[in-house]
């Protein structure tokens, strides 16, 4: 512990609460404000506004403007001074409002946040939260609909996470706060409503880099992340009513580190996958889970390893064709039910 | 007009020597393929760079871009571990990890050169945001080309850096050229410093290889920062000698008449002059300049002896200790390799 952190040891809470996934981020935050002075929110509408998404609503008033801290329309300035102050051992948590927007700010985590441990041979460590979220499905159109998850986990010196309920929002989100490196957490427009219970002890954390089986099954493994997670188990319940076909969820919530491992016991015992993303699959976190899989199970899979993510178009604003190109419920099911021979 | 003492003015004149001669060894060690990649020399802005860092205090922090050998030596850090940096060498200030344009210390409050023009510019932003959060009267020095200005990130550093009252000085070396493309070319306004009026900051601009306005107008604009947090502007006007990398002659972009006349203004030859002024004797000068060789020849060799880095430490310092548990999950089906080199290769550990 160092001397920022409140000495005390934290008085254990159990017991749970049904929030929604925004109030668990909210909660995950105000926790960890309280015990770690080092910690300070930054970016756009984060105070005075209460958040675009309003994750961060009340926290202005409880924490003040030093530690919940607006910012100009400056993604890359913002972004860039969060690497900063951490090297100096601050731990900025910075808010992104939608991921399309932290390409803005690509040089700052790609080319600076991801290069400073291994670039300076260990001599300096950047403990930064960058917070934003992906996802389409409002008719936000081609720029604002986007999910580039895969781009960060695809650099070495970053870590990735995508939590898909409010309980491993909270807990994800402060691992990320306590972790010594930068993490992305990537959040999902859609998903900031989602309900679910959560764990009340403020020393509930989700490890990075363990996966979660999210629904048992023996036919066939789903593989998803964040709100692509939410479509695979509603797509789960609808297979097992209309066709009997009992599939398996693994909720990878980490990307980078990949708990591979997981998803490899389901596949081993399932024989099958399809793997689901919000994004573009095509250099995706599905093509990379696809070579994983079709690497370590190659003796026991039964199907070619099937991918569903956004169509390969930016996204057009008319309400059918978003609905069509996204990776919507009849097109996970369809995908589930061609790789298990049961669609002709 | 600042007067610095005899003694003090001496060492600054034996600083600005060592990285002359750094740097005249530097480009031979590169000629003979001891040194790779970009390697960006400074000879021709010594008074630029040991003037500032002079007034820099020892507790103030420093982030540069690429060229960054002098401001690592004016700085303190010994020119053997900037030498094995170069050499990519386990010695090196950032273990064979960094190369010409990553140098550090830490420990001297030297967060880095950077290789993204102007992309340290937030970072310094944020070091200052992060000295008023810790409540430390100190202020941090950013330094950059003047091609950096026009970048958006310098836009963006200076307003948040006036908008929120931050102490950082940025420090615009103006040696006349963005690679080969001059100033007059590249920026609308070439008195760069009048940039800073856009964001109502304070700015000064300075005959940079005049040893003793450098140290002035630092002072000045450091202090501010430092006691009242007053973000500021410093172009110090100087000249690169030599290309714009080694591995650019120079001279497509300028005539060798205009080097040749920037070298009759020799920043070191104007500092000796006041030295001679002061009374100090050619010999002693003499052997002044011959011990700033003799250490770097020293340097050259203990870089020669130092081991390279290891393999089985390629992933060093890419990770946190104990990440390694965060990504034991991460081996099933990887790529060719990845076992042996990184996970093998001290992967957050």
């Amino acid at each position: 512990m160092t001397p920022a952190e409140t000495a005390e040891t934290p008085t254990p809470v159990s017991g749970t609460e049904v929030m929604t996934y925004r109030e668990a981020l909210r909660l995950a935050l105000r926790e960890e404000l309280q015990r770690d002075e080092r910690v300070f929110i930054m970016g756009e509408e984060v105070g005075v506004f209460e958040g675009a998404y309003k994750v961060t609503a009340g926290l202005l008033a409880e924490f003040g403007p030093d530690r919940v801290r607006d910012t100009p329309i400056s993604e890359e300035g913002f972004v860039g001074a969060g690497v900063g102050a951490a090297m100096i051992g601050e731990r900025p948590v910075v808010e992104i409002m939608t991921i399309n927007f932290l390409l803005v700010a690509m040089d700052q985590v790609v080319n600076h946040a991801a290069k400073i441990g291994a670039m300076f041979g260990g001599e300096v460590r950047c403990p930064l939260v960058i917070r934003t979220p992906n996802g389409a499905g409002n008719q936000l159109t081609a720029q604002h609909s986007q999910s580039f998850e895969g781009w960060f986990a695809a650099t070495p010196g970053l870590k990735v996470v995508a939590p898909a309920n409010p309980a491993d929002a909270k807990g994800l989100l402060k691992s990320a706060i306590r972790d010594d490196d930068p993490v992305l957490v990537v959040e999902n427009l859609a998903i900031y409503k989602e309900r679910g219970e959560v764990p009340l002890d403020p020393e509930h954390l989700v490890p990075i880099g363990l996966a979660r089986v999210a629904r048992e099954g023996a036919d066939i493994t789903l593989v998803a992340h964040g709100f692509a997670t939410v479509r695979a188990l509603h797509v789960a319940e609808r297979l097992k009513r209309d066709h009997g076909v009992d599939a398996e969820v693994v909720d990878l919530r980490s990307l980078r580190p990949l708990d591979v491992d997981t998803v490899v016991e389901s596949v081993t015992k399932t024989n099958r996958a399809v793997c689901i993303e919000e994004g573009w699959p095509t250099y995706g976190v599905t093509a990379e889970l696809a070579a994983r899989i079709q690497k370590a199970c190659f003796d026991d899979l039964d199907a070619p390893v099937e991918r569903v993510g956004m169509a390969e178009v930016p996204l057009p604003y008319a309400k059918g064709l978003e609905t069509a190109a996204m990776p919507n419920e009849d097109r996970i099911a369809a995908a589930v039910l061609t790789t298990l021979g049961l669609r002709g | 007009m600042t007067t610095v003492a005899k003694s003090t003015l001496l060492e600054l004149w034996e600083q600005m020597l060592l990285i002359r001669h750094f740097e005249t060894e530097t480009e031979r060690a590169y000629k003979a393929a001891l040194i790779g990649g970009y390697c960006h020399l400074s000879s021709g802005q010594e008074a630029a760079t040991v003037g500032t860092m002079h007034a820099l205090g020892s507790d103030d922090l420093l982030i540069t871009g690429y060229r960054c050998h002098g401001f690592a030596l004016a700085r303190g850090v010994a020119p053997e571990a900037v030498m094995a940096e170069l050499f990519g060498r386990a010695g090196g200030c950032a273990h064979g990890r960094g190369g010409s344009m990553h140098l550090l210390d830490v420990e001297r409050g030297y967060y880095g050169g950077w290789g993204i023009v102007a992309g340290q510019l937030p970072l310094a932003t944020g070091l200052a945001l992060a000295l008023v959060r810790q409540g430390r009267q100190q202020c941090v020095l950013c330094e950059l080309g003047d091609g950096a200005i026009n970048m958006g990130a310098w836009h963006e550093s200076l307003n948040l850096a006036a908008v929120w009252r931050l102490p950082v000085v940025f420090l615009v070396m103006n040696n006349a050229y963005g690679m080969g493309t001059s100033v007059e070319r590249a920026s609308a306004v070439t008195d760069l410093h009048r940039r800073a009026a856009a964001y109502d900051i304070p700015s000064l601009r300075v005959d940079g290889d005049d040893l003793l306005a450098v140290v002035e107008a630092s002072s000045s604009l450091l202090s501010g920062a430092r006691s009242e947090r007053v973000p500021a502007v410093l172009e110090l006007v100087t000249y690169r000698y030599r290309g714009h990398s080694v591995a650019d002659p120079g001279f497509a972009y300028r005539s060798a008449e205009e080097i040749e006349e920037h070298m009759h203004r020799d920043p070191i030859q104007r500092v000796r002059a006041l030295l001679v002024e002061e009374g100090l004797a050619d010999a002693e000068l003499e052997g002044v300049e011959h011990a700033a060789q003799e250490r770097v020849a020293a340097a050259v060799e203990w870089a020669r002896a130092d081991p390279p880095p290891a393999v089985s430490e390629l992933a060093r310092g890419m990770y946190a200790p104990g990440s390694a548990a965060q990504f034991a999950r991460m081996l099933a089906g990887a790529p060719f390799g990845e076992r042996e080199l990184v996970f093998a290769g001290g992967l957050g550990q």
